[in-house]
C-alpha cells in the first residue's frame, strides 16, 4: 500500500486546457506534465504564457476547461477544494498577509482552521519563524505593516508551510523584492526546500532563480510546455528561447 | 444665557427629550445595521442585484422626510403615529449609506489578501468573518457614521408624527415665535451629531490597518470606547423608553375606567384644547394617552385608523379639507353636514360646538393698518401690488384658502405669495419680511405682536367652529367619557381662547398648566 502510494506522482497534468469562457484563445492548451514527489519544478516564461494559471489549476483556484489535473492521483474535480487547499502551501508575489492579524496569527491560520491545539500551534509558529530566519520574540506580535518586503515574504513562506503541506506552490514569491534581498532569500529558500523534501512548483521569469532552485525547469510558451529539462540539460539546450534566456544572464555577467 | 436658564429650569424635560432622541437614533441605526449589513454582504456575492438594490436605497433617501412620514402613516403595522413610524422612516434613511459602504468596503479588500485566504482553504463564511468584514470595517463604520448623523437630523422632524425627541422643541419654538425653544431643540441635536461623528470617527480609525500601529493596545482601547458608548446609549435608551412609556403597563388602569387616546394637531390652540379634553377625562378617572402635535392631516388619518379616539377640529376644515365640499358661509349648515357625513363615512361623532370659532384671519401690521386706515380686506386690495404675502402651506393649498380668496377680493400681488410654515408667517410679518398673512383669529400672537385682523367684508371665509371629533366606539367605553365631553359644550369664547393661546405663546407657559388653570376656574364658578 505504502509503496504503491509513493509511486503515485505528486501532481500530474493530463491533456489540460484552460480558457476563459467567452474568449477564443486558450490560456493553457493541452498541457501534459508530471511532477514527482520531492522534486522542484520551476515554470519559467514571460508574462502571459500561462504559468500562473497552471499553478492555480493545481489547488483548484481554477478548474480546467478540459483534461484533468491529478493531485496525489485524484482529479482536482473530485477533491474537496477546502481539503486540497489546506494541504497545499501557496505563496504569491505580494505575500497576501492579512494586515489585521499579527505575524503569529497569520502563520497559525491553517493550523487553527485544522483545529490543532494551542500549544502545538505556538510551537509550530516559533519553529517556522526560526526556519525562515526571523526572531520569534521580535516578530511574532508585529503587524505585517511593520515589516519590510523581505520579512513579509519570509512570513508568507512560513504561513504556507504551517499546515505541514506536502505540496508547495509559489508564484514569483521574490519578484517584488530588491535584488540584494532577493538573492539572499533565493539562497536560503534553496537550502530550505532541499532540507524539507517537499514537492514544489515554482513560477518565475528569472532564469537564474530557475537554475538555482529547480530540479527540472519547464519553459512555457503560449500555454504550452516548450521545453522540460534538468538545469544541466537547460544550460546545454539548443532551444531558441532557452538560449535567449541564458544570454540575459551572460550579458549581466559582463 | 436665556437658553442656559431654559435648560436649568426644564432640565428633566430636556433630558427626557434628549434621551428620546438618542433612543430613536440608536434603535433605528441598530435596525438599519441589522438589515443593511446582510444585504450589503449578499450584494457582494450576487453582483447582478447590486445596481437595482442600491438604486432603490438611493431613491429612498431622496424622498423628503416629511413626505416619507406622510406615506407611512396610513400603512398597517409599520405606519401610524408615534415612535414606530419615525423609526421605520429613520431606518429607511440609514439603509443607503450602510449598504453602500458595506459593498464598497468588502469589494475594496486587497485582491491578494482575498486570494491568499481562498488558497489557504478558508470557507466563504470564514473569509467573510475573519478577513473581509474586519478589513472592510473602517469603510462600513464610515457608512454607519453618515447614517447616524443623517438620522440625528431627520429625527428632529419625527416630532410631527408624535415620536417626540428634540424636534418637539424646534416645532414648538417655531409655532410660539420663540428662539430660545428652537435653540433648545437645535443645539443639543447639533451637539449630538457632532459627538456621534467624533466618537464613530475615533472608532473607525482603529480599523485602519494600513498604518503601522501598536495593535493590541489600540484594540483594547477600541473595545473600551465601543463598550462605553454602547452602555451610555443603553442607559439613555432605557430611560427614554421609560419616559416614552414604551414599556407601558407601569400604570395599570383602574378597573372601572376606560382608556382613551387623545390627539391634537401641531399648533398651540389644538394642543390646549386637547389638553383640556384630556384633563377633563382624567378628572373623571379615565386613563388618557396623549398623541399630540401631529402634523398636516395626520389627526384625521389617525382617527379614522383608530390610532387616536378624539381630537379637536374645526367644522370648516372638516367640511372642505376632509369632506371636500366647496366652501360655504352658513355656520349652521356646515356644522350639520359635517355631523351627518362624519357619522356615515367614518363612524365618528361630532361634539356640540365648544363655543368659539377659529376663522382664517387676514392680518397686517398694526402700524400699516393705522397709517393706511385699513379696516376690511377690501381696504387692503389697492395696496396689494406693493405688498408681499406670506401664507402657510394649508392656506395656499386648501379649497377655501388662497385661490378662492384671491378671486373673491380681486387681489393682485406683484410677486407670488411666499409659502411657508404658518408659525413663521407671524414672525415674517412682524419683522417686515412680508406685509400680509393669513393667520388664525384666535391666535395669541395677534395681540402680542401688534397685528390687526382685517374683517372679511365679502364673507368669503367659511366658519371654523371648534368641535371635538370622537370615535363612536370610544364614546361607548364608559358613560364618563360622554359626560366629560358634554361638560365642554359651549364653554370657551373666542376672547377666552385668544387669552389661553397667549398664555402659551406669549407667556411661554405650558399648555398643561394653562388647561389645568382654566378647568379649575370653571369648577370654582
Amino acid at each position: 500500500m505504502n509503496s504503491q502510494q509513493t509511486q503515485v506522482p505528486a501532481v500530474e497534468f493530463r491533456n489540460v486546457s484552460f480558457s476563459v469562457p467567452g474568449t477564443s484563445a486558450p490560456i493553457i492548451s493541452n498541457l501534459n506534465v508530471t511532477v514527482e514527489r520531492g522534486e522542484t519544478l520551476v515554470l519559467l516564461g514571460e508574462s502571459g504564457c500561462g504559468k500562473t494559471t497552471t499553478l492555480r489549476l493545481v489547488n483548484r483556484l481554477l478548474l480546467p476547461t478540459s483534461g484533468d489535473v491529478l493531485v496525489e492521483g485524484v482529479s482536482t474535480r473530485t477533491w474537496d477544494p477546502i481539503q486540497l487547499r489546506r494541504r497545499t502551501g501557496y505563496v504569491i508575489q505580494e505575500a497576501g498577509l492579512f494586515p489585521h492579524f499579527t505575524v503569529e496569527r497569520n502563520i497559525s491560520l491553517v493550523p487553527e482552521l485544522e483545529g490543532w491545539d494551542k500549544t502545538r500551534i505556538r510551537e509550530r509558529v516559533r519553529e517556522l519563524l526560526d526556519l525562515v530566519g526571523l526572531d520569534a520574540k521580535q516578530f511574532a506580535t508585529r503587524a505585517p505593516g511593520e515589516l519590510s518586503g523581505g520579512q513579509r515574504q519570509r512570513v508568507g513562506v512560513a504561513r504556507a508551510l504551517a499546515g505541514e503541506p506536502s505540496l508547495l506552490l509559489l508564484d514569483e514569491p521574490f519578484g517584488a523584492l530588491d535584488p540584494l534581498t532577493r538573492a539572499g532569500l533565493q539562497k536560503e529558500f534553496a537550502a530550505l526546500i532541499r532540507r524539507l523534501k517537499k514537492t514544489v512548483i515554482f513560477v518565475t521569469h528569472d532564469v537564474r532563480e530557475a537554475l538555482m532552485l529547480g530540479t527540472r525547469i519547464g519553459l512555457m510558451r503560449l500555454g504550452q510546455l516548450a521545453l522540460l529539462e534538468t538545469p544541466d540539460g537547460f544550460l546545454s539546450s539548443s532551444d531558441e528561447s532557452a538560449r535567449a534566456y541564458l544570454e540575459t544572464i551572460q550579458l549581466s555577467h559582463v | 444665557m436665556r437658553l442656559w436658564h431654559f435648560f436649568i429650569e426644564n432640565r428633566s424635560e430636556v433630558f427626557a427629550l434628549i434621551a428620546e432622541h438618542l433612543w430613536l437614533v440608536f434603535l433605528s441605526t441598530s435596525i438599519a445595521v441589522a438589515i443593511g449589513l446582510p444585504i450589503g454582504i449578499l450584494l457582494t456575492r450576487y453582483a447582478r442585484f447590486r445596481g437595482p438594490v442600491l438604486g432603490i436605497a438611493n431613491i429612498m433617501q431622496t424622498v423628503p422626510s416629511l413626505a416619507l412620514f406622510g406615506f407611512l402613516i396610513p400603512l398597517p403595522f409599520i405606519g401610524g403615529i408615534g415612535a414606530r413610524t419615525a423609526i421605520v422612516a429613520l431606518v429607511l434613511y440609514a439603509l443607503l449609506p450602510i449598504i453602500r459602504n458595506t459593498v464598497t468596503g468588502i469589494l475594496g479588500v486587497d485582491a491578494n489578501v482575498r486570494e491568499a485566504a481562498v488558497a489557504m482553504g478558508m470557507t466563504d463564511i470564514q473569509i467573510l468573518w475573519q478577513v473581509e468584514l474586519p478589513l472592510a470595517m473602517a469603510v462600513i463604520l464610515t457608512g454607519i457614521r453618515v447614517a447616524v448623523v443623517i438620522n440625528v437630523g431627520v429625527a428632529t422632524i419625527a416630532a410631527v408624527v408624535g415620536a417626540g425627541g428634540l424636534g418637539t422643541y424646534i416645532f414648538r419654538g417655531l409655532r410660539q415665535y420663540d428662539n430660545t425653544l428652537i435653540l433648545a431643540g437645535a443645539v443639543p441635536a447639533a451637539l449630538m451629531a457632532l459627538a456621534a461623528d467624533f466618537l464613530l470617527g475615533r472608532l473607525e480609525r482603529r480599523f485602519d490597518f494600513g498604518a503601522r500601529q501598536k495593535r493590541d493596545r489600540k484594540r483594547a482601547r477600541t473595545w473600551r470606547i465601543v463598550w462605553i458608548t454602547a452602555v451610555l446609549l443603553m442607559v439613555f435608551g432605557t430611560f427614554a423608553a421609560w419616559q416614552a412609556k414604551l414599556f407601558s403597563g407601569k400604570e395599570s388602569p383602574p378597573n372601572t375606567a376606560a382608556r382613551i387616546v387623545v390627539g391634537s394637531k401641531d399648533f398651540t390652540e389644538s394642543v390646549i384644547l386637547a389638553e383640556i379634553l384630556a384633563q377633563a377625562l382624567e378628572s373623571r378617572g379615565v386613563v388618557v394617552e396623549k398623541q399630540f402635535e401631529l402634523g398636516g392631516n395626520l389627526c384625521h388619518d389617525a382617527l379614522v385608523g383608530g390610532r387616536i379616539d378624539f381630537y379637536p377640529e374645526y367644522t370648516g376644515t372638516a367640511y372642505t379639507a376632509i369632506l371636500k365640499h366647496s366652501p360655504i358661509t352658513d355656520t349652521r349648515e356646515v356644522y350639520e353636514v359635517v355631523r351627518k357625513e362624519y357619522a356615515e363615512k367614518f363612524n365618528v361623532e361630532v361634539s356640540s360646538p365648544l363655543g368659539f370659532s377659529n376663522d382664517f384671519a387676514i392680518l397686517v401690521r398694526g402700524a400699516d393698518a393705522r397709517r393706511l386706515n385699513l379696516k376690511t380686506i377690501s381696504d387692503a386690495v389697492p395696496h396689494a401690488r406693493d405688498w408681499r404675502a406670506g401664507f402657510g402651506q394649508d392656506f395656499i393649498s386648501r379649497a377655501d384658502g388662497y385661490p378662492g380668496f384671491k378671486q373673491a377680493y380681486g387681489f393682485e400681488f406683484s410677486t407670488k405669495p411666499r409659502e411657508m410654515d404658518l408659525a413663521l408667517t407671524y414672525r415674517a410679518l412682524a419683522t417686515n419680511n412680508v406685509d400680509i398673512i393669513a393667520g388664525n383669529s384666535t391666535d395669541g400672537l395677534i395681540a402680542a405682536l401688534d397685528l390687526v385682523q382685517l374683517s372679511d367684508d365679502r364673507h368669503y371665509f367659511p366658519p371654523y367652529q371648534a368641535v371635538i371629533l370622537m370615535r363612536k366606539d370610544a364614546l361607548g367605553r364608559s358613560p364618563l367619557v360622554r359626560e366629560a365631553m358634554d361638560s365642554l359644550s359651549n364653554s370657551i369664547s373666542t376672547e377666552e381662547m385668544r387669552r389661553l393661546n397667549h398664555e402659551v405663546d406669549g407667556k411661554k407657559r405650558t399648555p398643561k398648566d394653562v388647561a389645568r388653570e382654566w378647568l379649575q376656574g370653571r369648577v370654582a364658578k
